[in-house]
């Protein structure tokens, strides 16, 4: 297929831009260096859909079944005969279409930035930082080989660390990047003994010799892979829920979530790109990845499904607390990525038994630009207002129309309103738990309900509330800010229409959904009941939600403090590892280490302080010890000598 | 016991004692005194063996002029009233230790050797012999060591006066960015 | 004079010659030093015409050493002061513990 020739370019513009923009952008005037990195990115997007068009639409499918194609490989590091690190590009239906959201939402955060970051003086440098984000995003979706995802998989965290200290003058940012860093990197410890378990059992660190090794029930790699067992799991399951861990450190998962929140420090449209439409999605698409090999094992299944659920609704219930704009945003973004896991973890395999696995990269989709639309909106309320805080905003549906309309309209998408794209994603994701787990289900619909209700109390809040509410100045949203915000409210309003499941599926064969309208209903009505609630609380200045949180009291206070999962991650740290084996191990270095050295030393030194008296320069004693010598000389010649 | 063996124990007797004090003496001007009595005494010696050159030349060098020398020193090194550090006791204890080792040991070794005369006959050590031996050229002609030794005094005359010349006054540079230049005295030894 | 046996002479001469090394490692003073390295000059020339008076009558040899050792022994301890007068001069003081620093 030499189609797919261009599709080596996709990842290698932006690192070329990278380069080019890192290392000559200061001299670049004006906007010189934000105008290149969003012209490479077109191209790159325009590369991207050429080649999702290509493979969707005219060659992809073989025999009625997606292809999973490999069009670049290249050997670079081999361990062992069979064993070695090959960087390639894998071209199937996911990664085509994470091809497709990634260029497209990170032309759109180029393009406002363009905008907002005006004026800024370092603002080259942020137009190579994206464009080294870009780059490894592009390369993790079209890894290979299991250790290329890992080793893009740090380049992302990289860039995002650069990304969210890119502020580096506030304290709170440069805590924030290293916190987001450490967490993930700490995740990432799981996924690389997952993927060094992989690699031993399979003997090989390919995606597509793994699969097809694990999944062949009679395989002796598959026997040996699921009968050694430790603790009363399967290597398997260690494995693949180490790998899971990985993904769920990136993901922002319960109980890695810590960072996420903290990551919004930077500057808006890289919360936008990176934490809300593509780098948090990575942990997804993981597991998404190796589906076929976590459809094999029930039990990595359920930790996927219970991580999920758990953090979908955690996070649901914090963001109804929160008052900073961004970070309701976040936690919102939380738990719409569990929905997407608890998908994965209901789903089956194959057919219509896999819907969770459709309706989790559907939701992807969707989400990717309901959520950079949101970032967005915020961004622009944030560059008028000048404050992060609701306290301070209000009343902006009069002095910001444009960006006001495409909030909404993103707004409604969330909460699950139909004909926009989040209803139909939303409503494939809850029908599968229907079908498979209807715990899980139940907590599905509740969740919907909050998300409703947080959305729509930001959206009052900020938009309507205080009737009197007035401005110094006039926002000068730049036209470019405009049409990022228009273009994706666009595909807010028409990705739900795209029929998923004809283009992925869990095995590659194509299906079609029924629209289940009946089941839609209670949703829909429990979306309705949230929108309500928050326009009778928020639309009009009152009291009444304080009231509200008073009476809740304890409870009120436990969820606003995020649950003290932060404290508690402190305390462990502090007081255990710090004092437990920070301190110790400092001793050692210091006393037991350090001392033998110095040990060492002062016994030299003392050893020739001894002995330096040899040399003192007083005359006397060098007669002494010359007649001493001569003495004994006489003495062993004439008496000892025969 | 002739008079000589008296006469001989006598005077080695006293050139013992005289050594004895001249090295434990505290008052460095007796010390150089003790000096010049054994000189003077092994002098005495020398007369005793019928070597009068030789004892003339041991008065006339060495107690005329080196002990004189030392106590022109004495003087110039403003000594001569203080008293002597006693040195620390370790090393009497030690230098005692090895003077009685080293002559046990030495006198040992030279009291149990024979020492057999090859011939006989007394020493005829009469000046006019000495001088034709001195400066005599032929085999145990001594002018060629006669000479030597007299540019080595040549040498030792020169030596003297330039190591204990006084330099004169110089600036020392660097110093000169303090406006006055200083006047050191140095021992710069730069020939 | 024949009655005293060689062995007496240098009975003395050893003493004296010990006498001038006690002398050299205990005094402090350098010319209380030279002092005694002189006593040591001068037991070595009675050894000297010791050895020619007894053994070797007929020749001179022991007799000329002696000469030139006292010779020689002028010139040296002249240039010794005038090192001591040198060293009196930097140091202020004619302690032999005071000359240690190995150096110009």
């Amino acid at each position: 297929m030499n189609n797919y020739e261009y599709s080596i370019y996709i990842p290698l513009l932006p690192l070329l831009s990278f380069l080019i923009i890192g290392l000559f952008g200061k001299k670049f005037p004006g906007r010189l260096a934000g105008i290149l990195g969003t012209l490479v990115l077109l191209a790159v997007t325009l590369f991207s859909m050429y080649v999702a068009y290509e493979y969707f639409f005219v060659n992809g499918k073989q025999g009625g079944i997606y292809q999973h194609l490999v069009p670049y490989k290249f050997n670079w590091l081999a361990f062992s005969p069979g064993l070695s690190i090959d960087m390639g590009i894998t071209l199937d239906a996911i990664s085509a279409m994470m091809l497709v959201v990634v260029s497209l939402v990170s032309l759109m955060v180029h393009v406002f930035s363009l905008d907002y970051m005006k004026g800024e003086p370092r603002f080259s440098v942020y137009y190579s930082f994206l464009s080294l984000f870009t780059f490894s995003m592009l390369g993790l979706v079209v890894a290979s080989n299991i250790f290329q995802i890992y080793i893009f998989w740090e380049l992302v965290g990289i860039s995002s660390y650069l990304l969210i200290g890119f502020y580096y003058e506030k304290p709170s940012a440069v805590a924030a990047a290293k916190k987001a860093f450490i967490v993930t990197r700490f995740a990432d410890l799981g996924f690389l003994i997952g993927i060094l378990m992989l690699a031993f059992y399979a003997g090989s660190l390919d995606f597509e010799t793994i699969m097809k090794v694990l999944r062949d029930g009679s395989s002796p790699q598959s026997i040996a892979i699921t009968s050694a067992s430790f603790l009363g799991f399967s290597a398997l399951t260690w494995a693949l829920v180490l790998v899971f861990a990985g993904g769920a450190g990136k993901s922002a998962m319960f109980p890695l979530h810590i960072w996420l929140p903290d990551a919004m420090e930077g500057p808006t449209p890289v919360s936008a790109l990176i934490h809300a439409a593509t780098m948090v999605v990575a942990g997804v698409y993981l597991v998404a990845r190796l589906f076929p090999l976590f459809s094999f094992n029930n039990a990595a299944l359920e930790v996927v499904t219970f991580i999920g659920t758990l953090s979908a609704l955690l996070a649901a219930f914090i963001a109804c607390t929160q008052t900073d704009i961004k970070r309701v945003l976040a936690y919102s973004t939380m738990s719409q990525i569990g929905y997407m896991m608890f998908a994965l973890g209901v789903s089956g395999y194959g057919g219509e038994h896999g819907l969770g696995y459709t309706a989790s990269l559907f939701h992807l989709f969707t989400h990717a630009f309901f959520k950079s639309l949101l970032f967005l909106c915020a961004g622009a309320v944030i560059h008028f207002v000048h404050s992060n805080d609701m306290k301070d905003m209000g009343r902006l549906a009069k002095w910001m129309p444009l960006t006001h309309l495409c909030f909404l309209i993103a707004c409604l998408s969330i909460a699950g309103v139909p004909p926009f794209s989040g209803f139909f994603s939303k409503e494939e994701i809850l029908s599968a738990a229907y079908e498979h787990h209807k715990f899980v289900y139940v907590v599905g619909v509740l969740t919907a309900g909050l998300t409703s209700f947080y959305m729509f109390r930001l959206y009052f809040s900020v938009f309507w509330n205080k009737p009197d509410k007035v401005y110094d100045h006039h926002a000068h949203t730049g036209w470019m800010m405009k049409f990022a915000l228009v273009f994706l409210a666009g595909f807010t309003g028409v990705s739900g229409f795209v029929p998923f499941s004809t283009f992925i599926s869990s095995d590659g064969v194509p299906f079609a959904t029924a629209n289940k309208w009946m089941q839609s209903l209670l949703p829909v009505a429990l979306a309705i009941t949230g929108i309500a609630t928050a326009y009778f609380l928020y639309f009009r200045e009152s009291s009444t939600p304080e009231k509200i949180a008073q009476s809740f009291g304890g409870i009120y206070r436990t969820i606003y403090r995020k649950f003290y999962i932060d404290e508690l991650y402190l305390f462990v740290t502090r007081k255990i590892i710090f004092n437990g084996f920070g301190r110790p191990a400092a001793w050692i270095d210091k006393h037991v280490v350090d001392g033998a050295m110095n040990g060492v030393a002062k016994l030299t030194a003392r050893f020739s302080n001894l002995i330096k008296g040899f040399q003192s320069g007083q005359l006397q004693t060098y007669v002494m010890y010359f007649f001493a010598g001569v003495a004994g000389l006489t003495l062993l010649i004439i008496y000892l000598w025969k | 016991m002739s008079a000589s063996s008296i006469f001989f124990y006598f005077v080695s007797a006293f050139i013992l004692a005289m050594g004895l004090l001249a090295v434990t003496s505290k008052k460095i001007f007796r010390s150089a005194i003790w000096l010049l009595f054994c000189l003077v005494g092994i002098a005495g010696l020398f007369f005793w063996m019928q070597l009068q050159f030789l004892a003339a030349v041991q008065i006339v060098v060495y107690a005329g002029g080196i002990v004189v020398l030392i106590i022109f020193s004495i003087f110039l090194t403003q000594k001569a009233g203080t008293d002597l550090p006693k040195p620390a006791t370790r090393r009497i204890i030690f230098s005692i230790l090895a003077t009685l080792l080293g002559f046990a040991l030495t006198y040992t070794i030279i009291a149990r050797h024979p020492f057999s005369a090859r011939d006989t006959g007394p020493l005829n050590a009469r000046v006019n012999e000495i001088g034709s031996q001195m400066l005599g050229t032929g085999r145990d002609g001594y002018a060629l060591p006669f000479e030597v030794v007299s540019i080595l005094l040549l040498a030792a005359m020169i030596g003297c006066i330039v190591i204990a010349m006084k330099t004169p006054a110089i600036n020392l540079p660097g110093r000169e960015k303090k406006g006055e230049p200083e006047k050191l005295e140095t021992n710069s030894m730069t020939v | 004079m024949s009655q005293i046996p060689l062995s007496h002479i240098l009975f003395v001469s050893t003493a004296l010659f010990f006498i001038g090394m006690y002398g050299f490692f205990t005094r402090r003073n350098m010319i209380t030093m030279l002092m005694s390295v002189e006593l040591i000059l001068n037991s070595v020339n009675i050894n000297f015409v010791a050895f020619n008076k007894y053994l070797f009558p007929q020749k001179m040899e022991g007799l000329f050493f002696a000469l030139f050792i006292i010779t020689i022994a002028a010139a040296e301890a002249a240039v010794a002061i005038a090192i001591i007068i040198n060293l009196y001069r930097s140091h202020r003081s004619v302690d032999i513990e005071d000359a240690d620093e190995m150096k110009y």
